[in-house]
């Protein structure tokens, strides 16, 4: 058993100054297994990671690999050893073809025969049935293709220990189990893979071991099939599964008000065909469908993120005009957008700022909101969303992704929205802020606020949502309510069981 | 948690510029102690005014101070530099000498209409500017180099002679002194154009607005700011501050010469800009850093003449030295010190608690 170690940390302390994100953790990958790391946002999975990659540099402990310590300053040197992390965002370069993004960097030589490393590229591609051709331009291959193109890369540059880190974050449910299918080939040829994932589904199905880290300290290392699922988010959180079993009955599935909030007849943007749709005052419903449905680009409409091209809207009754996000923040609409990272936060900007911005823009440039009222505003919603940061001050940037999101929150809850559009509030973040997430969208419709709700996790939008649209090819396919609100019913509607 | 950046996003972003600037006026006081004496004089016209080598500095810094804050703002709203504003201000200092000439005399009243005239036409070819790179997206400095190379002959076709004299009290108590005030004028422009700045920034959230374009445009759209707007707003700042420099060019001098005025100034302006701790990839700015650049920049240009360096090769010596502020001001060492400090103050935290233990 011992001398199929491939990869054993010992110990591992790093801390931040007011933080510390990691206590003396352990953590032990096998040769050829598919290692889950767990935990929530701030467990200190991604320290973890940094630290065995050489991006940070670890306060104590030890790391030994392949039965020698090894010393890991920089990630050219994990990298050397034989450690290599493919990232939620694609690392490569686009508009370079696949063979170029495979050995660029990799060759001392100073004249390259490209025609030859295509040839050897499309050997690997092959061998690992990835459905990419090696002269193909990089950015015209799926995500999904894009994804494996940069683990063959990782792989073939003698890779001992894989890490991929959230790399399912974007894809569908096909591409997700093509992911795994490589997973599992690269697994048999001996490589350690440690699998950094929101998705229990996901762990489910392809590892063989968890760890799991709450709080920057280990809790403990299981064997797949002796951990159930419930008893996993129990210790990544630290409590029972009341919580769940809680929401699961307090699911909006009530009637609402029958007055009208938002009324939208024919609208359409550059992004979308016309669609008709309507949310009532303290409703909660939301739109489903594939990655690519026009989930998205419809609530953009509705917020005039994408140039409206048509459409009558009407709010509470009165005809209003909505063509860019600054009316439809006049009118009292919020949206918290689906890329959180590109169109949510302003990185370099503190939390404060980040949190005044929406609110700020509403009252007008020129009418700053005094800095003791900013300063007051900042901390209610810091403490009211529990949002971990240093202090106020600090760049938004440097918070985990969960707090991020939890700041964008705060950030249109202060608006005091009459309609929130949420698209993806809980993507790529732990099981605790999803069920604080979804049990504030349940709250807030209680008090009459108006939410529609996206998400790519169906059970989710089941337990939040009393009313639910499906769109199919950028088309609106049907509308559940009420019994037909399950599992089985969304999916047939998505396929298009109910048409004949 | 990248420690760095957290350091330049505050107060922490004077540091360098700070510390260059006490390098270099402690390195004059071992030079030659005389250096900061100030006397006083008589001018021509019978005033009675400061001299010496530290307000010579700070007169001659003001067409750069004032101009490295328009630079500031335009750097952080759009990622990129105007390089056409010593150009620009030639041609305001043409369009300010054109209207005292048309107007036959120089008055207080048409030396105003003069300023405002120059000012609202410096502002225009700002807005050019500012429309071509938030509008149609064009790169700052390509949308500037345009003017760069042609304002020059513009401010020739608006006052084609090569050196108008203007001799009159008015013009130089403006580019020297006022009667009875011993210090120059241009230094009370650079703190009228700084109070007029402190204002708009108190008194709006401009500063908001700028920083989130500047970081992220996609999201402050998507927070309903308007991006095009918040570009123009910083390049007609730039523009008045261009054309307030211009006229103290002129002024200065007593004449115009659209070949000299103001000439290479747009290197120095986005220089002090970085050498202020700002980013030239937009985003968080300090003006506060912008100014200190521009007297450091002058200090530097000064302490090498008084060393009597020759002309020639005062540029490479210059060039030396902001070489060492810029890279010491980079992210790489800036990191680099920030760990060690780091260390330094954990390891004698350690120590204290091991004596405390002992003890």
């Amino acid at each position: 058993m011992e001398d199929n170690v491939v990869l054993s940390m010992h110990g591992i302390c790093k801390a931040f100054p007011g933080v510390k994100a990691l206590s003396n953790v352990d953590f032990v990958l096998r040769r050829g297994e598919i290692h889950a790391l767990m935990g929530e946002n701030g467990a200190g999975k991604s320290t973890l990671i940094k630290v065995l990659t050489g991006v940070y540099e670890k306060d104590a402990g030890s790391i030994v690999l392949d039965g020698s310590e090894a010393h890991i300053h920089s990630p050219q040197q994990a990298q050397d050893l034989g450690i290599s992390t493919v990232y939620q965002e694609i690392t490569l370069c686009p508009n370079l073809t696949v063979a170029e993004n495979m050995f660029i960097g990799r060759t001392k030589k100073k004249v390259v025969n490209w025609k030859e490393y295509e040839k050897k590229a499309t050997q690997i591609l092959d061998r690992l049935n990835i459905p990419a051709r090696a002269s193909q331009e990089l950015s015209r291959c799926s995500l999904a293709v894009q994804q494996m193109v940069a683990i063959a890369r990782a792989v073939d540059m003698n890779c001992k220990v894989l890490i991929l880190d959230e790399p399912t974050s974007s894809l569908d449910d096909k591409e997700v189990a093509m992911l795994f299918g490589l997973m599992r080939d690269l697994k048999a040829t001996g490589v350690g893979i440690i699998f950094v994932t929101h998705f229990l589904e996901q762990v489910y199905e392809v590892s063989d071991r968890i760890t799991v880290l709450r709080n920057g300290e280990l809790v403990g290392e299981y064997e797949v099939e002796h951990l159930p699922q419930v008893e996993l988010v129990a210790k990544m959180m630290g409590k029972s599964m009341d919580d769940l079993a809680e929401l699961e009955s307090i699911g909006q599935k009530g009637a609402v008000s029958e007055e009208c909030v938002y009324d939208a007849r024919e609208l359409s943007s550059a992004e979308c065909r016309p669609f008709d749709f309507h949310i009532r005052r303290g409703e909660v419903n939301g739109f489903t469908g594939l990655l690519g449905s026009g989930r998205s680009e419809s609530v953009r409409a509705i917020f005039g993120a994408d140039r409206v091209t048509g459409g009558k809207v009407t709010m509470n009754g009165k005809a209003v005009r909505i063509s860019n996000p600054h009316d439809a923040m006049k009118h009292g609409i919020g949206y918290l957008p689906e890329d959180r990272k590109r169109d949510g936060i302003i990185a370099d900007l503190s939390v404060r700022e980040n949190i005044l911005l929406a609110l700020q823009v509403i009252k007008g440039i020129n009418h700053p909101i005094p800095r003791a009222k900013a300063e007051e505003f900042a901390d209610e919603y810091i403490e009211a969303l529990q949002i971990k940061t240093a202090s106020k001050d600090t760049p938004i940037r440097s918070l985990s992704g969960g707090n991020q999101q939890k700041v964008i929150l705060a950030r249109w809850l202060l608006t005091h929205p009459e309609y929130l559009i949420l698209d993806e509030p809980t993507r790529g973040i732990d099981v605790g802020t999803k069920l604080e997430i979804q049990k504030l969208v349940l709250k807030l419709a209680e008090e009459g606020m108006s939410v529609t709700f996206i998400s790519s996790e169906i059970e989710e939008m089941l337990r939040t949502c009393s009313r639910l649209i499906v769109m199919r090819d950028r088309k609106i396919v049907g509308e559940l309510t009420g019994d037909d609100l399950t599992q089985a019913q969304v999916m047939k509607t998505i396929a298009g069981g109910d048409a004949s | 948690m990248r420690l760095g950046k957290k350091a330049s996003s505050g107060l922490g972003q004077l540091v360098i510029p700070l510390v260059a600037l006490a390098i270099l006026i402690v390195f004059n006081l071992f030079r030659d102690v005389g250096f900061f004496s100030i006397g006083i004089s008589v001018n021509n016209s019978g005033n009675k005014v400061l001299t010496g080598n530290l307000i010579s500095i700070i007169d001659s810094a003001s067409e750069l101070a004032i101009i490295a804050m328009g630079m500031t703002l335009v750097t952080a709203a759009c990622g990129g530099q105007d390089i056409s504003v010593g150009a620009v201000g030639a041609i305001s200092g043409a369009v300010f000498v054109k209207v005292l000439q048309g107007m036959g005399a120089i008055t207080v009243p048409t030396v105003i209409v003069g300023v405002i005239l120059c000012c609202l036409a410096t502002i225009a070819f700002k807005l050019f500017n500012g429309t071509l790179v938030s509008v149609f997206r064009v790169q700052p400095m390509i949308a500037t180099l345009i003017l760069f190379s042609c304002a020059r002959s513009i401010a020739y076709w608006i006052n084609g002679d090569a050196a108008v004299q203007l001799n009159s009290p008015i013009i130089s108590a403006i580019g020297k002194t006022l009667p009875g005030i011993p210090i120059p004028t241009p230094i009370f422009a650079v703190i009228l154009v700084g109070l007029l700045m402190f204002l708009v920034f108190k008194f709006t959230s401009l500063r908001l607005y700028t920083q989130s374009v500047g970081i992220n445009q996609g999201a402050a759209r998507l927070n309903g700011i308007n991006p095009t707007a918040i570009k123009l707003i910083s390049f007609v700042l730039l523009g008045i501050c261009v054309s307030v420099a211009g006229v103290i060019g002129v002024c200065r001098l007593g004449q115009l010469n659209h070949k000299t005025l103001l000439v290479d100034i747009e290197m120095d302006a986005i220089l002090a800009v970085a050498i202020g701790g700002n980013s030239l990839g937009g985003g968080r700015f300090r003006l506060s850093g912008s100014i200190l650049g521009a007297y450091i920049i002058q200090m530097l240009t000064t302490t090498l003449y008084a060393m009597k360096v020759a002309p020639v090769n005062v540029k490479a010596y210059k060039a030396i030295v902001i070489i060492i502020i810029v890279v010491a001001g980079s992210p790489v060492v800036k990191d680099w010190l920030t760990t060690r400090w780091n260390r330094l103050r954990a390891g004698s935290a350690r120590a204290n608690a091991q004596k405390e233990g002992v003890s």
